[in-house]
């Protein structure tokens, strides 16, 4: 059996180096082509009328003007008359012409009627009493337990209990499967008892989506000698990826469709538009070099997606583009759902947490959304929790970089660190205190607590919270998080040519988050070869599946597949090449482009001397993750991270200023340290981001986004990032757990670090994120008694 | 508020163009009642006092110097520069993000001054030296700024990473040593969202050093 498992420290050239990633210089350039990019010959453009209500019955829809107009090739109704819009924004018509503007001008002719209905676009605190109890689950309710990435055992249960409203076709099961059903939730959805007439009854704004009790809630707070209680939350933010969504589709015969597409998951694509264009996807073939940024929103083609194929049915199979014009894409492409929650926890007087009782809300949209997974990291032994889902016209949300950690993180460590307040306790020697309840990774939290604190100078910057401040007040603020990581299912392709050529394929994509680079350093490192020596091609429904780059997954996946296949290749290269140097295969190795006799320097061929030996035919192998038959497992799941804030607060003003970040992060094995590294530095700034400005503002009196701009939706500029700190764990401990995916973890922490070192700061919580002016002066204010 | 008609926001010294028709210009003339000559080209109105020429509705021709070369279109009067470059000269390096003046992803240079080509009307931009990220690599060598963003990982996704390459390059033009301070102010007019500022701040220290 060949040795697949990762070569250690001493034996790796590549892996674990820092690598400047291969696609920089195109990117730099402005040669990298993404979706938006692409010009086809005879490309029709495309522009969407959108509802202006957040809630209406669309009464009628006439297109006749728009249909005359000069230069409009076809006109493609998405939603007709007796549709219900549930959002702002949602797509009613789409038109296709020979220029942007004679699109626009079309979509200005097109005349609606609408019906306007009651609407809900807010998610403040639920009135007492309104939610209702979890009723059947309809399809729509799985989908959404999907997007919120429920795990498969918690559905299966809510199935077996609830029922459903109906029963689904095979089909159906299949679409929930290609959306990331477990076989577990299909079994259950198939033997679940259907409840016909729950589904037709109006639901409640207010839905209690989760109830639970952990130990004896009541006696722990009894016997708590310090009890802390607050509120805390994070609101609605989108995702805002600089390329918008959208595609580009065309029919190169009557039933064949080739698609460009902005996406994270381009083999997962034609399976999701068989269906709905009724066209096999063995027919629909996906193609994207660059995405510029997916953050959880791009696994789907989106309905715009497959009408953006149908009106190019319409246009005689003429190319059409449809990409969505930045407010659009901040109205309806997705958010991260809002979470806020009265927390209540207690302790003892040493600082050990015995008690959390929490009663949080929040909402995803139409579906509702679920219960962050609160107290986070920490498993406080008794526990009380209900959760109320707000179902409202806010929009969509989809998957955001670590789907309900962020919100789970400021709702936990928040409300901690206020106990740790009361308690008069530094909070690095409180959550240290605490870390037993942090298993399996408590140790990995310790080293990681002690690595930070020193990394920012926390024992010289804490101190306790001082009331009445004025000026400038400087504070310090941590927080933990966790994330799985596993690589997802990836197969590839690598061959060798007798010429010594390599090609490497496989229908992966690179987001931006090094991963042709980290395919390449596996492969090179492998075959002994410099990265330049290989061909690699990903991003096509041409090469073989590999799974969507979404939960941290890709770098797991795809660096299996692709050291396998490459230990495979390496492996039958040299039985070709072991009678040429007089020895058994076992006994080469290849190193710095040439393949020798391992110990014996003088029997050895360079690597295009050695591929010639394969004769006339190419050698050709599958690699594949995962791969039971081919062991050991070389991707892993489950990882640690700690991140420290510190901030500088105006109490003048309310303007807050992150100083310093530090962030320290396990991931296993780290194949190129430098894009890892990177992958942290975004993170953090995204945090702060996040933390400071970002929230999608709706306007309760027109049901419409205030803020669907860039101007308004803020994300952080250059000058509002500090020094930061990025501190890898690498090494014994850490790398022979394999590679593990690192793309959410750190993504999760800043806010609940920021709030807490702002809490610091100014000696008072300021609830909620964004931490505004206006929320931090309210706080002030509020303080002093005015 | 910024004037809608300063196609530079990031250099408020700079003059708006007033030989062409601009945006404000158009929306005054739009605004007025006007006669229009029956016969002749070009056509004039009289606007805030004084004869303009008229271009539009429908295509005018257009000529442009873009990377050095001469290079025709005929365009609606109402498109941008942005729109010109990437759909008739698939000059695709400057993105559409915002496609109003808030993000830079569209940065280019006029006349070597950095602009937002989302808020250039193409007919505006005629007659003046238009130099996109395309033009920067020569001989097949990256520009000092595009290595160093190679060097410090300064893109992820990639798709702001032309317009801060403009901009850097304009900015290091202007300030060959800037401080903290120069970089935090001369650089906030372009926005990343996958937070590559750490990388682009070192890459502009590194080429502040070595110089461009």
């Amino acid at each position: 059996m060949p040795d697949y498992a990762w070569p250690d420290a001493e034996h790796r050239t590549l892996i674990g180096k820092r690598i400047s990633r291969v696609d920089s210089p195109a990117k730099v350039s402005g040669q990298a082509k993404y979706t938006y990019d692409v010009h086809r010959p005879g490309m029709l453009y495309g522009k969407v009328l959108r509802s202006p209500y957040a809630h209406a019955k669309l009464v009628s829809v006439d297109t006749s003007a728009a249909e005359k107009m000069p230069g409009v090739k076809a006109v493609h109704i998405v939603q007709g008359p007796g549709s219900t819009i549930h959002w702002e924004g949602d797509e009613i018509v789409a038109v296709a012409a020979v220029d942007e503007l004679a699109a626009e001008d079309a979509v200005r002719a097109i005349k609606v009627e609408y019906q306007q209905l009651p609407y809900l676009v807010t998610d403040t605190e639920p009135p007492q009493g309104s939610a209702e109890g979890q009723g059947p689950l309809s399809m729509d309710d799985i989908d959404d337990m999907l997007d919120n990435q429920v795990p498969s055992q918690q559905m299966v249960n809510q199935i077996q209990q609830y029922g459903i409203t109906a029963k689904p076709s095979e089909d159906t099961l299949k679409g929930l499967k290609s959306d990331g059903a477990t076989d577990a939730v299909l079994d259950a959805i198939r033997a679940a008892a259907v409840h016909p007439d729950a589904g037709s009854r109006p639901k409640s704004n207010y839905q209690k989506s989760a109830a639970q009790t952990l130990g004896d809630p009541d006696k722990a707070f009894a016997e708590a000698e310090v009890v802390s209680e607050g509120l805390y939350g994070v609101p609605l933010i989108t995702h805002c990826c600089l390329e918008s969504h959208g595609s580009i589709s065309e029919w190169t015969d009557a039933d064949h469709l080739f698609t460009h597409i902005s996406t994270q998951n381009v083999s997962g694509i034609p399976g999701q538009m068989a269906e709905p264009l009724k066209t096999p996807a063995s027919n629909i073939r996906v193609h994207q070099d660059h995405v510029g940024g997916g953050f959880g929103s791009k696994f789907s083609p989106d309905r715009w997606g497959i009408f953006t194929a149908q009106i190019s049915k319409k246009a005689d199979g003429k190319p059409v583009r449809i990409m969505l014009e930045r407010a659009a894409e901040l109205k309806v492409a997705g958010a991260r759902p809002s979470a806020y929650a009265r927390v209540k926890v207690g302790a003892k007087k040493d600082g050990t947490v015995v008690a959390w009782q929490s009663l949080s809300w929040g909402t995803g949209g139409p579906g509702g959304g679920g219960m962050p997974p609160i107290p986070y990291v920490f498993a406080v032994p008794n526990q009380r929790k209900e959760h109320t889902a707000i179902r409202n016209n806010i929009g969509p949300a989809r998957a955001w970089r670590a789907p309900n950690h962020p919100q789970a993180a400021v709702l936990t460590m928040c409300a901690l660190d206020d106990l740790a307040a009361k308690l008069n306790m530094d909070p690095v020697e409180f959550f240290g205190k605490n870390l037993d309840m942090a298993k399996p990774r408590q140790n990995i939290y310790r080293e990681e607590l002690a690595i930070a604190a020193d990394l920012m100078g926390w024992k010289q910057k804490w101190h306790p919270r001082r009331q009445n401040q004025s000026g400038m007040v400087r504070g310090v603020g941590v927080s933990f998080h966790t994330w799985g990581g596993r690589g997802h299912a990836s197969d590839c392709d690598l061959t060798i040519h007798p010429d010594g050529s390599v090609e490497l394929k496989l229908g992966s994509q690179d987001l931006g988050t090094g991963t042709r680079t980290c395919i390449l350093i596996v492969a090179a490192e492998t075959l002994g070869l410099p990265i330049e020596a290989i061909q690699l091609q990903i991003g096509d429904t041409i090469y073989p599946p590999s799974g969507g780059s979404g939960g941290s997954t890709t770098i797991g996946g795809v660096s299996s597949s692709t050291r396998r296949a490459a230990v495979d290749a390496r492996d039958s290269l040299f039985a070709q090449v072991a009678p040429a140097l007089n020895a058994q295969p076992d006994q080469l190795e290849c190193v710095n482009g040439r393949i020798g006799v391992k110990g014996d320097s003088s029997r050895s061929l360079s690597w295009k001397e050695a591929c010639s030996k394969l004769g006339a035919m190419p050698l050709t192998v599958r690699g594949k993750n995962p791969d039971k038959s081919k062991p050991p497992d070389l991707t892993n799941s489950g990882v640690g991270g700690v991140q420290m804030a510190e901030v500088e607060v105006d109490t003048e003003t309310g303007v807050v200023r992150v100083t310093k970040m530090v962030a320290v992060q396990d991931c296993g094995l780290i194949i190129d340290l430098k894009t890892a590294e990177s992958q942290c530095y975004g993170a953090l700034i995204m945090g702060i981001s996040y933390s400071l400005f970002e929230e999608k503002i709706m306007d309760p009196g027109t049901g419409r986004m205030l803020n669907p701009d860039m101007q308004f939706y803020r994300l952080a500029g250059l000058s509002d990032i500090p020094e930061l700190v990025v501190k890898m764990m690498t090494g014994k401990g850490y790398d022979e757990r394999g590679v593990i995916g690192l793309g959410e973890p750190p993504v999760i922490s800043p806010g609940a670090a920021i709030s807490n070192a702002v809490a610091n700061a100014i000696g008072v919580r300021v609830p909620f994120l964004p931490l505004t002016p206006d929320r931090v002066l309210a706080v002030l204010g509020q303080k002093a008694g005015a | 508020m910024r004037d809608d008609d300063d196609p530079n926001p990031k250099d408020p010294e700079a003059k708006p163009d007033v030989s062409g028709v601009s945006r404000r210009d158009f929306l005054k003339i739009s605004g007025l009642s006007i006669t229009l000559p029956l016969v002749g080209e070009p056509k004039m109105a009289m606007a805030a006092g004084q004869q303009v020429v008229v271009h539009g509705p429908g295509k005018v021709p257009m000529e442009f110097s873009i990377n050095g070369r001469r290079l025709k279109a005929d365009l609606e009067p109402r498109v941008t520069l942005l729109d010109a470059l990437r759909d008739q000269f698939e000059l695709t390096g400057a993105k559409r993000v915002c496609d109003r003046g808030e993000c830079g992803t569209c940065t280019v240079l006029l006349d070597n001054k950095p602009v937002y080509s989302c808020s250039v009307l193409a007919i505006e931009a005629q007659r003046k030296a238009i130099t996109t990220v395309e033009s920067l690599m020569q001989d097949g060598k990256l520009h000092p700024v595009q290595q160093a963003f190679v060097d410090n990982d300064a893109s992820q996704c990639g798709f702001c990473t032309p317009g801060f390459i403009v901009a850097c390059k304009a900015f290091l033009d202007r300030h060959p040593h800037p401080t903290p301070e120069d970089i935090r102010h001369g650089l906030s007019g372009n926005l990343c969202r996958c937070g590559t500022y750490n990388g682009i701040r070192k890459a502009i220290a590194q080429v502040a050093q070595k110089g461009a």
